[in-house]
């Protein structure tokens, strides 16, 4: 079964990779929907028995990858309960953005190739959750890389596009090079990669020091950092969020599957699952805590101001991400999880819904020409609302009971810096119900601004194309590429909504249903040693002050009502604010100039460093000294002796042959004696 | 089966003398010329591929040995095969037919003379990797350049000359200086058979001269910086099948030379030149993945990548760990396949176009997505995605350096991040992309031929990737007993390493 629910994706991507143009885009899309469709019931059987049941972890050994020393490398797949919580998030969520993918991708002349990526994503990301070794688990985290890379740059006419997969992929490339490293220290210390070998060892191991890079490191230490190096790159999180944004160029559905619900949380999994390792490592812990925090903190202000409907969920996500980490760093792994498996539920049916309202839109983003869509679409409107509450905690809905518990879990830690890590969660809590409510504000209440536009779309359709701060094309379906014309909104067919309603039902009911078991009086049991569980912080949370326990409700009402009066009472607040703000506006809209600064640092020097390096370098100083100098000194020196630069190249090597002959020659002479 | 060696190397000869019995230089005959070629060099596979059943890959010893009286008592014709060379021995005989094929309508010229070149590097290439006897060795190492010469000088592109030019002052510099310590050895040694020579203690400071000597014929070959500067003009000057041989299989034989004479002969000297190889190395795989980032030039991209690409075997095989050994040479075999797939893909577009360069291209997707998938996979093993044979080459030689140096894992990782940069932005530009410039209108994408050069490549690296077992089983054998008889095992590196107490 569990080689089923990892293998049945792989075997949708070749049948839709391999056979798309033989069998046809609808097949393909049959095949592969149902092909996840069983994934996803079986993952749900798995977790019942596993998470449930009494069954331990289980291993299931496909076949030996390689071995080389004392590496050895398998093939096999790791079932316990931190798995199957995966595969039930990634599985629900892939084939509910399958079936989605049907009707949204309807116009799409390349839907066999569409649909091959997204299984061949599922694929590789079942391979990392599965994973019983680093390895693996690098293969399925590569895997979901290119999966990604080739999604974001699915329309590939686009330049923007291309650059946004690009950068995606060579970003994650550089987390990846920590987890690279990461992996060949474990090596070094433990002599394995297998997760059980070094979790048993860790605690011994943690006692030595390791020398690197010329310091003495604690060796865990120094490992985990490495490796939580990879996790920043993934789940893209502070220094290494910048292609996050970027990689809204994808297809809709791309963005809910792999940029909200799935890959980028694969970072989390990743902590979580070595949490036997973190656990021996403060300070990498205390790391993993101070990033998340910055990086929920800092995602949720450029979410503030964005006027993209995707690029505001985007740094939603990314400030969710942040979240997660606050609450793996405070040693709440468990609550980590948690908010991973509501997040994946509600973030995905924000995306999704906004795929809903973009295709009612006619493939229009800019919030800022939305407006009033209420009476058009009210089943897609009253989704987003569902997905709001959702994300911005309110009470009884998913994201109450995993987000209020990590900024718990954040105030009673004992991590150094989780006074911090409590502050930034708080407030952006604050901001997150601010963003929340702007964009379903924005989009679905006041004058309908897409009226406006089909007024005026015969002159003014120049003036919608992208602007500076947000380069995107409009939309890859060239019937819509030439200005808007008028607009029409219209509700998505049923295949896109009923996913909408099932994530909708999620959002609502993952919370409540689940809280138990995953942090609650059945979470010991639940999770049955497959991550760190400590009951303390369980119960410590359960002690908190009055005000801390509310700070989460207190800040959602704040900027919940702080929306409502930015955007409904008084509309003409936001842009006055903006302008009295210039510095403060700009630096949130250009998104603290991330992109700027590492164009600045990284991207010219390397660029101007080859440059000069092939030129000056190969070019001048070793052609110049080597090859070409000595073949003019000898033209200097040798002029008149042309006849033996014949030029010829049967001379040279004639040449050479007498001198093996000569030396042959020579070898009898010697032999001979 | 007796004789597999010597078949190997005798097979390609009658292919050639048969070639040179065609009459004719018409079309028929022209024909008759490449399907003896094409037949010869899949018979010779086939031999090959006896050679890998019958050899035992547990056995660290040379099997299939064949000796005959030559020159003299101490030097024999002596022939075999250990797990270092037999998957080298493959990876010849296996891209040969489709060099071969690569070249069917694109060499226009003197195919006779053109195809017996080929045959005869086989020849020389395979003799490279079999010989037991240093002179034998030599005689094929160096032999191998003339046909390579040739290819290069009168198939080659516009500045051909230029181009053999270098690559002969190269290459020569380094041959006089092997020649030297070949006689040498011979005069401490008193034999130059080289199963003789492996359990031959050399003195030390004697094994630094020699050490150096060898250094300077296998680095320009490998090609190390900064003697690289060869290797991209000889291969943009080089025929697609010129380029694909001297990327698959000539670069080979400077590590293969590493691995055969400079670490299990002149231990001590390895260890002592150790750090002056991890420098180049990582020379190496920075400054030429840079230089790679600003090509302008199909060909030259790929060369420069593979002046990367063979940084991290150098280094693989001097951290003298059994990880960096064993994924030093796999990593060859996988950057074998790989760049000869991806000159076959420039090949593919060259011969359509007549033009290697970059800005030239763009969305060729459109008309060509078979070929797109292709060179997609190509790249992708490029920048060592696992799950490709490129990935396990560097990951174990990184690892291997890792436990030896974590200072050079540490730089030389970097070349990870980088060759993705370029790998992908060249992509980019020759596929993605609106299809614009109304040359490449007309495109067709690849043919049956081209299909059949492509599949088992592609099929191959993923294979390759998944199960490297096959090739990289036969290397543990040779690199235990390497590690053990020169005393070099990680315990005596580890002391002289970075590792705290």
């Amino acid at each position: 079964m569990y080689s089923a629910i990892v293998f049945l994706p792989l075997l949708g991507f070749l049948i839709a990779g391999g056979l798309g143009r033989v069998i046809g885009a609808r097949s393909c899309e049959i095949v592969t929907t149902a092909f996840l469709m069983l994934g996803m019931v079986l993952s749900w059987i798995a977790f019942f028995q596993v998470g449930y049941g009494h069954q331990g972890a289980e291993l299931v050994d496909l076949a030996p990858w390689f071995i080389s020393g004392g590496l050895r490398v398998e093939w096999a797949l790791r079932i316990d309960t931190l798995t199957v919580v995966m595969l039930v998030v990634v599985n629900t969520v892939s084939a509910l953005v399958h079936l989605y993918s049907i009707g949204y991708m309807a116009d799409d002349p390349s839907r066999p190739r569409f649909f091959a990526y997204l299984s061949l994503f599922t694929f590789a990301m079942l391979m990392l959750v599965t994973a019983d070794n680093l390895v693996q688990m690098f293969f399925g985290w590569e895997g979901v890389g290119l999966a990604s890379y080739l999604l974001i740059g699915f329309w590939y006419d686009r330049p923007s596009a291309n650059a946004a997969a690009i950068k995606a992929f060579i970003v994650n490339r550089i987390g990846d090079f920590g987890f690279a490293l990461g992996i060949f220290l474990v090596f070094t210390l433990f002599s394995s990669i297998a997760f059980n070998d070094i979790f048993a060892r860790a605690p011994e191991i943690a006692k030595g020091s390791f020398h690197f890079l010329g310091f003495d490191w604690p060796p865990l230490t120094l490992a985990c950092l490495l490796l939580f190096m990879g996790a920043m790159g993934k789940s893209a999180q502070f220094l290494l969020h910048t292609w996050l944004p970027d990689a809204m160029e994808g297809p809709t559905p791309v963005s809910a599957l792999i940029h909200a619900a799935t890959m980028v949380t694969a970072g989390v999994f990743m902590v979580a699952r070595l949490s036997p390792l973190f656990e021996q490592a403060p300070f990498a812990q205390t790391a993993v805590l101070v990033i998340g925090a910055i990086t929920a903190f800092f995602a949720a202000t450029i979410g503030l101001v964005q006027n993209d409907i995707k690029r505001v969920i985007a740094y939603s996500t990314c400030s969710q991400l942040g979240y997660m980490f606050v609450g793996l760093g405070a040693g709440a792994y468990s609550i980590g999880i948690f908010h991973l498996f509501t997040h994946a539920f509600f973030k995905a049916l924000l995306f999704l819904g906004a795929g809903s309202v973009i295709v009612a839109m006619h493939h229009e983003q800019d919030m800022r020409k939305m407006g009033g869509l209420w009476k058009s679409i009210p089943f897609t409107g009253a989704m987003m609302v569902v997905g709001t509450l959702a994300l911005t905690g309110f009470p009884f809905t998913a994201g109450f009971y995993s987000k209020d518990a990590i900024i718990q879990a954040a105030y009673v830690s004992d991590r150094e810096g989780h006074v911090f890590a409590f502050l930034c969660t708080a407030i952006a809590a604050l901001m997150t119900a601010f963003y929340s409510w702007r964009l379903v504000f924005m989009t679905f209440s006041g004058p309908p601004h897409w009226a406006e536009a089909e007024a005026h779309a015969q002159d003014i359709s120049d003036a919608h194309k992208p602007q500076a701060g947000t380069a995107f094309a409009p939309a890859a379906d060239t019937s819509h590429e030439h200005g808007h014309g008028p607009v029409h909104p219209h509700e998505s067919p049923l295949v896109m909504l009923v996913p909408l309603a099932v994530l909708a039902l999620g959002a609502l009911a993952a919370g409540f249903l689940f809280k138990g078991v995953f942090f609650g009086d059945a979470a010991e049991h639940f999770w049955n040693g497959s991550l760190v569980f400590k009951d303390e912080i369980v119960k410590r949370i359960e002690e908190v002050p009055f005000l801390v326990e509310h700070t989460a409700l207190l800040m959602m009402i704040l900027g919940s009502a702080l929306a409502y009066w930015f955007y409904i009472v008084n509309p003409s607040l936001p842009g006055r604010l903006a302008a009295a703000n210039p510095i403060l506006y700009r630096f949130l809209l250009n998104k603290w100039y991330f992109d700027e600064i590492y164009d600045f640092l990284f991207v010219r020097p390397a660029k101007a460093i080859g440059r000069f390096l092939w030129k000056e370098g190969d070019g001048r100083l070793i052609d110049g000294f080597g090859p070409d100098g000595v073949s003019a000194r000898v033209i200097d020196v040798a002029r008149g002796a042309v006849r033996l630069q014949s030029g010829y190249l049967y001379h040279y090597a004639f040449a050479m042959l007498i001198g093996v002959a000569g030396f042959i020659t020579y070898f009898i002479v010697m032999g001979a004696r | 089966m007796p004789g597999v060696l010597s078949g190997l190397l005798i097979l390609p000869l009658i292919g050639s003398a048969l070639i040179l019995f065609v009459r004719g230089e018409d079309e028929a005959a022209l024909s008759n010329i490449r399907y003896i070629a094409l037949l010869t060099t899949l018979v010779t596979f086939l031999l090959s591929l006896i050679a890998w059943w019958q050899f035992d890959p547990a056995n660290s010893a040379f099997q299939l040995v064949e000796q005959a009286s030559w020159v003299s008592s101490s030097i024999t014709f002596k022939l075999g095969v250990d797990g270092y060379s037999l998957p080298f021995v493959i990876l010849t005989t296996f891209l040969m037919p489709f060099c071969i094929l690569a070249s069917w309508h694109s060499i226009e010229r003197r195919v006779r003379e053109y195809m017996v070149a080929f045959l005869i590097l086989e020849t020389l290439m395979i003799g490279v990797f079999v010989s037991l006897d240093l002179v034998l060795f030599y005689l094929f190492f160096e032999g191998g350049l003339v046909p390579m010469f040739l290819i290069i000088g009168i198939w080659g592109g516009e500045r051909r000359i230029y181009a053999s030019f270098k690559f002969f002052l190269y290459t020569f510099l380094g041959s006089v200086l092997l020649l030297v310590a070949v006689m040498a050895m011979y005069k401490s040694a008193g034999t130059t058979d080289i199963a003789a020579l492996l359990t031959h203690r050399f003195d030390p400071s004697l094994q630094k001269w020699l050490w150096l000597a060898f250094f300077a014929s296998f680095a320009v070959k490998m090609p190390m910086w900064p003697v690289h500067t060869w290797l991209p003009d000889a291969h943009v000057e080089a025929p697609t099948a010129g380029s694909v041989i001297l990327a698959g299989i000539l670069l080979k034989m400077g590590g293969y030379g590493f691995i055969r004479f400079s670490l299990p002969m002149f231990p001590d000297a390895s260890h002592y030149f150790a750090p002056l190889i991890y420098a180049l190395s990582i020379i190496a795989i920075i400054y030429t993945s840079l230089v790679a980032l600003m090509q302008e030039d199909m060909k030259k991209l790929i060369a420069y990548s593979s002046v990367a690409h063979m940084g991290f075997v150098t280094m693989g095989l001097f951290s003298m760990t059994a990880q960096g050994i064993e994924g030093a040479m796999f990593q060859m075999v996988s950057h074998g396949l790989v760049s000869g797939a991806l000159f076959l893909c420039v090949g593919v577009v060259y011969d359509r176009t007549h033009t290697r360069q970059i800005a030239a291209y763009g969305g060729l997707v459109h008309r060509m997505p078979l070929y797109a998938a292709a060179f997609m996979i190509f790249t992708l093993a490029n920048i060592g995605l696992p799950g490709t044979s490129g990935f396990i080459g560097e990951f174990l030689s990184l690892l291997g350096t890792f436990r030896a140096n974590s200072w050079v894992a540490f730089f030389a990782t970097f070349g990870v991040i980088l060759s993705a940069a370029y790998a992908l932005w060249l992509y980019r530009k020759i596929i993605f992309g609106k299809l614009v410039k109304p040359e490449l209108m007309g495109m067709l994408d690849l043919s049956a031929r081209e299909i059949w050069i492509m599949a088992p490549l592609a099929a191959l690296v993923i294979f390759y990737g998944v199960r490297p077992g096959v090739v990289l089983d036969a290397f543990s054998a040779p690199t235990e007993a390497l590690l053990k008889t020169t005393g070099l095992a990680l315990g005596a590196v580890k002391s002289a390493a970075l590792m705290a107490p």
